[in-house]
């Protein structure tokens, strides 16, 4: 016979999922709705006068330059970012994995970048890098590049990747270390001892097996590098220099709370929702089914 | 709240109707700057027993403008909120969310006399009849520092700093063979190099007198003078004459770690550099270009000014009032001027830092107000008054980034931004008819 648990409350459960709904409410939905609701209106700051625009400050996001050069920049920065922290901490996963001696103290290291503040980390790398005291910028020059990103688009870019996917290496190094330890050690074994090296070990057996974790990982970062690194570009090049790197959250930021156009800045914001929407449909649908070989 | 109220009534009857009326005061002023502002506050607190003034650091210029903003949409707005020069337009036409300084003044019963300001100061902050809106605090202009050490080595003199452009380059390349890596650089290039400018060269920023005559204003920073100026910046770059700083005052460090000998920045600058420079430097006027006529005429200012909000009782209006009313004395605003390098905003405290003999032991303190009162301030030299600035300012930042990275010439440039900045303005007009 099948024993059957039935709770009688009816109100119990509504009261144990109410502090999460309600903070759902207050902190996630009633801003989006307000996001939507001001994305239809041109406002004076102060909130005098608002009028109805329609799709006005769609038409005006979509038809600027300057947004449609943020799209590309964020599509060259998110997947750079994503790209460079991943195979970093891959490949620092297998090697943390293989240590024997002093493995935690590798791993605790590995691990630290993700304890410092994305703002913190990026003033040490403006320092490092800074054309007149940096460090880094003055052996640059010994080996013949001069380095001013304040100045050459390129160079930013590549400061502020460096900078934001640092902090991430730790994060996917976790994962990737969680993951590898999660294959059972036979397999390995069994391929050991059929002769395959250990390039060819972690190809054929390590790598498909961690395919889940690296899909869940792609996905992470991606809204990382989206959202989460805004305190790097606030820090370090504040969009410039030429918009080179004016990422669209931080163009948000700029629109909104330094020019003050709460219109064009909640239109900003209604884009990157559905964005960030459709990130999480496609882990969900696709990914969360586990790609399995 | 009024259960309370009677409560703390009934037991303390006589503290509650001695209690001073509290006046919040939020500002964008930390460090030491902060220290000045808290010990302005607590001096005026002493002074009388009818008010009490609570004055708040809200962080930068924008999170101050921010927060005040937020807190007025909130309904619990401070009595008094610091503005930078760039958000005077935003505040202007914001009619039911500020009260004009003017009235604030006029229904206190508290003299005022409007001409005791340094006009070029409250020009900025008047409407077009001439009527204060908000009460100038920090006010600064740019000028040029010089490293007096460097122009020894170079074999000029160091008390003859260049009064032009041309004689800038000239003596940049005599620096530079002198072992400097670039002759100058700037910080705020679009409020040096294109605002101030124009208005040192009598040239205008913007139409309708620098957007002072109405909402329809288009910027006409694009014109052949603007973009010589830029060019010749442009240009200079392969000669080691000029080098780029990066935005806002972030190019201090090539100054004070002798990158350059030249540097142009704020007046306000000039207690930094006191404390980073390990060598004897100076300051003189903004240099000009000679073949111009009418230059040099005056500068105008950046800083911030205090701006009164709506949705307060009358009552509490009249403490602001004594607060305006006391930091405009001459010895608050001289020791404010003294401390933090800012310009004093009367001509009474002018006056009085000059009897004391201040200038002739600080000359580089009187280098900023000796060229802001020049000349009799023109419609172009009078200040700006452009909606949506904060967003052009970045719109130049960034072409003109171009044009230093060799990417656009100044033409493109300049007329890209004059492009995208009359979109701005078009912008603003729409959202305040």
């Amino acid at each position: 016979m099948e024993k059957r648990v039935i709770f009688k409350h009816k109100f119990l459960p509504y009261l144990l999922v109410a502090p999460q709904i309600i903070i759902t409410l207050i902190f996630f939905i009633w801003p989006a709705s307000q996001a939507l609701y001001q994305s239809v209106l041109q406002e004076d700051p102060f909130g005098l006068s608002s009028v109805f625009v329609g799709l006005d400050n769609f038409v005006y996001i979509f038809t600027d330059p300057i947004y449609l050069n943020s799209i590309y920049v964020t599509i060259i920065f998110s997947f750079s970012v994503a790209a460079i922290a991943m195979i970093t901490a891959l490949f620092l996963a297998v090697m943390a994995d293989r240590a024997i001696r002093a493995a935690t103290t590798y791993k605790t290291l590995i691990i630290w970048p993700y304890a410092v503040a994305p703002v913190v980390a990026a003033v040490l790398w403006y320092f490092l890098f800074n054309p007149t005291v940096g460090m880094i910028a003055f052996l640059l020059k010994v080996v013949g590049i001069e380095w001013d990103h304040s100045l050459n688009g390129a160079q930013a870019m590549i400061l502020v990747i460096i900078a934001a996917a640092w902090r991430e290496i730790s994060y996917n190094f976790l994962f990737f270390l969680a993951g590898l330890q999660a294959i059972p050690k036979s397999f390995i074994e069994a391929a050991a001892i059929d002769g395959a090296s250990p390039v060819k070990r972690f190809w054929t057996i390590a790598f498909p097996l961690l395919s889940p974790t690296a899909f869940f990982l792609i996905v992470m970062n991606i809204v990382y590098a989206f959202f989460d690194t805004f305190g790097v570009i606030h820090a370090i090049t504040e969009g410039g220099p030429n918009d080179a790197t004016n990422i669209l959250v931080f163009k948000v930021f700029h629109d909104g709370f330094l020019a003050l156009d709460q219109g064009g800045s909640a239109a900003q914001s209604v884009i990157l929702m559905i964005v960030v929407i459709s990130l999480t449909v496609v882990q969900f649908r696709y990914i969360e089914r586990k790609v399995h070989y | 709240m009024l259960a309370a109220a009677l409560f703390v009534l009934l037991i303390f009857p006589a503290s509650v109707i001695a209690e001073p009326i509290t006046i919040n005061w939020w500002h964008a002023h930390g460090g030491r700057l902060g220290e000045k502002v808290n010990a302005i506050a607590a001096d005026f607190n002493q002074s009388q027993d009818n008010y009490q003034l609570v004055a708040t650091y809200k962080g930068n210029y924008a999170d101050t403008m921010t927060a005040g903003i937020a807190a007025f949409r909130a309904k619990t707005p401070p009595h008094i909120l610091q503005v930078f020069e760039v958000g005077t337009a935003s505040m202007m036409a914001a009619k039911g969310a500020i009260k004009p300084v003017y009235e604030v003044m006029a229904e206190s019963g508290l003299p005022f006399d409007p001409n005791a300001y340094l006009p070029t100061v409250t020009g900025y902050y008047t409407n077009s009849d001439g009527k204060m809106l908000s009460m100038p605090f920090n006010s600064s202009t740019p000028v040029l520092y010089y490293n007096k050490d460097a122009f020894k080595k170079a074999g000029l003199d160091p008390n003859k700093p260049p009064k032009t452009w041309p004689e800038v380059a000239e003596y940049s390349k005599k620096l530079v063979k002198a072992g400097y890596k670039s002759g100058f650089s700037t910080a705020w290039i679009s409020w040096i190099h294109l605002e101030n400018f124009s208005a040192w060269h009598n040239v205008p920023i913007g139409t309708k007198a620098n957007g002072f005559g109405g909402l329809d204003t288009e910027f006409t920073i694009n014109s052949p003078l603007h973009v010589k100026n830029i060019q010749q910046l442009a240009d200079w770059q392969n000669e080691n004459v000029f080098v780029y700083g990066g935005r806002r005052n972030k190019g201090n460090a090539k100054f004070s770690s002798e990158e350059v000998a030249m540097y142009t920045e704020s007046s306000a600058g000039y207690a930094g550099f006191k404390k980073t420079c390990k060598f004897d430097f100076g300051t003189s006027m903004l240099p000009y270009w000679p073949d111009v006529e009418g230059a040099p005429q005056n500068t105008i200012i950046g800083g911030a000014s205090l701006w009164v909000l709506t949705g307060h009782p009358a009552e509490e209006y009249k403490g602001v009032a004594a607060f305006f009313n006391y930091l405009s004395k001459p010895e608050v605003q001289a020791d404010w001027h003294e401390f933090t390098g800012y310009l004093p905003i009367t001509l009474g405290a002018y006056e009085l830092k000059k009897s004391q003999g201040f200038y002739k032991e600080n000359p580089g303190m009187e280098t900023a107000l000796k060229q802001m009162t020049l000349n009799k301030p023109t419609e172009n030299s009078k200040g700006l008054r452009f909606g949506n600035f904060v967003q052009m300012r970045s719109i130049v930042y960034s072409e003109l980034e171009a044009i230093f990275a060799g990417k656009k010439t100044a033409q493109q440039g300049l007329d890209d931004a004059v492009v995208a900045g009359n979109k701005l303005l078009r912008k603003f007009e729409k959202a305040n008819k």
